[in-house]
């Protein structure tokens, strides 16, 4: 090859352009989003309500209905759920649903906060629901851990597993995991029981009772003082444990020692 | 220097053998030979696992309080301020995080009786697969057997002593257990409870069995199983030289001495580690025992999941009909009764009296002291890989909720799948593990005759082409010629020649079957005139 040939073709040469040519592309799209969101943001100060009712005719009526009343063996109606409703299932992710299954999972929300806002003043609109809850009611600092852990035993730990691990239920279905949920949303699951969890109204467990359990979730962030808690599902994980790392350990140290030192 | 420290041992060890003659002994010890395996350390792991929570259990035994008195918590755990407790659970509580290294050692204790049954279940597997329960070795295998059931009474009965929920849960499963028992079950629950379950006489009594009656006996067996394990000589694999009537082996001081020593602190070493990163039966989340909790995940240590496994596998209705029956008045739980109790006593009962059946099967009466390849034993190596995969049907069973949940899976589906499983996986892996053994012995005759592919092509004089095969050397041909071709029993005609039935007729064919069962499919070791054959051919 001739020496300037050689110079100009590069090995890396191609490798080089495909990272530009990914670089530029991301660069375009995280412009363009990035402005949209800046655009949806300015338009806060407009009608909530309107606003939601664009979102939800594009985002959400496709099953539940234009007029939110829901379809027959597809999604419920929604008129009458509230505001908490809403900011739960859209804020987790679980809404809008991706695949039909036993049950919506949590996933990376689909929608800015103020999104769920507007959609959580639209279905609010519809019929008097449970709201919000305020940044106080959820506090884990103001709640009793120690009554949390009471309530949480007789109420929820036989889904949740004893201190909110999670556990399965019939057909497929689970009762998620609770360490990663945010306070607000713990609180909105106990008022309006998505999915297969029944609902914990107010006169049912109280709203401070509610912040108990709370800061009882809350609690687990610290972790076990017994070391690393293995999931925290109970003896099973324990048992295998045991079985692969204290007896496989020891029995390759047996094999070890059994072998001829020659 | 060295003089006078060799002067005062000397002295202290004629001052004491004076007094003992125990010089003898040592003599006799030291001198005796082990054969030499990584498998044959799985029974030390048991023995050690068992010191280790004989030591940890005397520490625990200091503060726990087995009581159930209600008392009020006031300690340093923030989620059970305030709350009331039995007695029992605020000493386990007291231990975890007030007494200095308290949690650790209760974790220690915990993770060792999880390693103490695994290495019991391995150690009996080896025995069992390598045929070491033979002649004369049977009762050993009965008191190694027995030892296996102390070891699950001790692990329950210490799972139980917290009094939190789970183990609360356990002991209730416990109870409908004995319950299910027909006629006798009432009267053993109350008798063991008491009274009325939970009531105040359980925890005490558990407490005593745990540290006194359980592990009391587990020592007096150990003793025992290891006496009989110097009087019976330990047995050895095949292999050159090595026969019924001779150990091949190091004697026990000093390699054993040092290996078994050394391999002590490898065994603290590695449960200390385990117990220091990982949590165990953390009793802080569960709280203490209340009769209406049950968490998810809420399961017996691994060791008792096979029951678990088994209730939960049992359905309720069989195409209609309830297993669950009442007759005037009196229930009857087919539905507790037999995963529960015929269940697990149909398989220990086979487990304890295999080496009976085995030798009704052979008709072998001489002693043997050379283990069996496993692939050498077909049809026992198919039993045992079913008795195995039987048992984890029902220990997956057992975690049924846990596997649901880990993999997306259907509860429901699980479990209809797993009722299906536990009736044709161990038939299967029967079949399946016998066939592979099968092939391995015919694997090992082809090696033997034709000697190992090297991948050297040599090409004759007259075109053809040979690829070179090494044969074996003396040690490998041992190894695979070196077991006995049995052959199905035969036995005398059920009239003699006057017409007369023959007493013992029965016994006899149902023991030609079982030996039919066993042997009549087999691989015949390669006998020198095959080997001779063989050569020739090929020269």
């Amino acid at each position: 090859m001739h020496s300037l040939a050689r110079r100009r073709y590069h090995r890396a040469a191609p490798v080089v352009l495909v990272l530009l040519l990914l670089g530029l592309i991301t660069g375009i799209a995280a412009f363009v989003m990035s402005t949209t969101e800046a655009r949806a943001s300015e338009e806060v100060a407009a009608d909530d309500v309107t606003e939601g009712q664009k979102l939800f005719a594009a985002n959400c009526a496709s099953c539940h209905g234009l007029d939110a009343q829901g379809q027959d063996g597809v999604a419920p109606s929604l008129v009458g759920v509230g505001a908490a409703a809403v900011d739960f299932q859209v804020g987790t992710g679980r809404m809008p649903m991706q695949a039909s299954g036993p049950q919506a999972p949590a996933k990376a929300p689909q929608f800015a906060q103020e999104q769920i806002n507007q959609l959580a003043a639209f279905v609010a609109s519809l019929g008097a629901g449970p709201a919000i809850p305020t940044e106080e009611q959820v506090d884990p600092e103001l709640g009793d851990a120690a009554n949390g852990m009471a309530l949480f035993r007789t109420n929820c730990a036989m889904c949740h597993g004893s201190v909110g691990g999670g556990g399965a239920l019939t057909q497929g279905k689970f009762a998620p995991g609770l360490w990663e949920t945010t306070p607000t949303h713990l609180y909105e699951a106990m008022l309006t029981g998505p999915q297969s969890m029944p609902v914990f109204n107010d006169a049912n467990i109280t709203p401070d009772e509610k912040r108990d359990i709370i800061s009882f979730i809350a609690a687990q962030d610290d972790g076990s003082p017994g070391g690393l808690r293995l999931g925290a599902i109970g003896p099973v994980a324990e048992g295998l444990w045991g079985w692969l790392i204290g007896l496989g350990l020891i029995i390759a140290a047996t094999v070890w020692i059994g072998a001829r030192s020659s | 220097m060295a003089g006078t420290v060799q002067k005062v041992a000397g002295g202290t060890a004629n001052y004491v053998d004076e007094r003992t003659s125990i010089g003898a002994f040592v003599k006799f010890f030291a001198r005796k030979l082990f054969p030499d395996h990584w498998s044959f350390m799985l029974g030390e792991i048991a023995l050690y696992s068992f010191v280790i929570l004989l030591i940890s259990g005397v520490f625990l035994t200091a503060f726990f309080v087995p009581s159930v008195t209600p008392v009020i918590y006031d300690g340093p755990l923030e989620t059970m301020q305030g709350t009331e407790m039995s007695e029992a659970f605020a000493s386990t509580l007291h231990l975890s995080f007030e007494v200095p290294g308290g949690l650790l050692m209760r974790q220690i204790h915990h993770w060792a009786a999880l390693l103490f049954t695994a290495a019991i279940v391995t150690h009996m597997a080896r025995v069992f697969f390598t045929g070491a329960f033979r002649k004369p070795r049977e009762l050993n295998w009965l008191v190694g057997f027995t030892l296996m059931i102390l070891s699950l009474a001790a692990g329950f009965t210490g799972y139980s002593l917290p009094d939190d929920v789970l183990s609360g849960n356990g002991l209730r499963i416990i109870e409908g257990v004995l319950r299910s028992i027909p006629i006798l079950g009432e009267y053993l629950s109350y008798w063991v409870f008491g009274g009325e379950f939970p009531g105040e006489a359980i925890i005490p009594r558990l407490f005593t069995a745990h540290v006194l009656l359980v592990p009391g006996l587990i020592l007096g067996l150990i003793a025992l199983h290891l006496f009989l394990v110097f009087l019976h000589k330990h047995t050895q694999y095949p292999g050159g030289g090595r026969t019924h009537r001779n150990v091949v082996g190091l004697p026990l001081f000093p390699v054993y001495v040092a290996k078994a020593g050394g391999f002590f602190f490898v065994v603290f070493g590695v449960v200390a580690l385990v117990a220091a990163v990982f949590t165990i039966n953390p009793v802080w989340h569960y709280g203490t025992y209340d009769p209406s909790p049950v968490s998810a995940g809420t399961q017996p240590d691994w060791y008792i999941l096979f029951i678990d496994g088994g209730l939960r596998l049992m359905p309720g209705w069989i195409f209609g009909l309830p297993t669950e029956w009442e007759i005037f008045g009196y229930t009857l739980s087919w539905n507790i009764l037999i995963p529960a109790v015929i269940l697990p006593g149909l398989f220990f009962g086979f487990l304890a009296l295999y080496p009976w059946i085995e030798s009704w099967a052979t008709g072998d009466k001489s002693e043997k002291h050379v283990l069996d390849r496993p692939r050498n034993a077909p049809v026992r190596t198919g039993i045992g890989v079913a008795l195995i995969t039987f048992y984890v049907v029902l220990v997956l069973e057992g975690c049924n909720d846990i596997i649901a949940n880990l993999f997306s899976l259907s509860l429901n589906d699980l479990t209809y799948f797993l009722r299906v499983a536990i009736f044709v996986f161990p038939p299967l892996s029967f079949w399946i593990t016998k066939r592979l053994c099968l092939g391995l012995q015919r694997k090992d005759r082809e090696l033997v005759l034709h000697g190992k592919e090297t991948g050297r092509i040599v090409r004759h004089e007259h075109g053809e082409y040979v690829e070179v095969h090494e044969p074996l050397d003396a040690q490998e041909l041992w190894l695979r010629v070196n077991y006995e071709d049995r052959a199905p029993l035969d036995i005398e005609p059920e009239f003699n020649d006057r017409g007369v039935r023959r007493k013992g007729y029965r016994w006899d064919r149902f023991k030609q079957r079982l030996s039919r069962f066993y042997f009549e499919e087999r691989i015949s070791p390669v006998t020198p005139e095959d080997l001779e054959k063989a050569r020739s051919e090929h020269h």
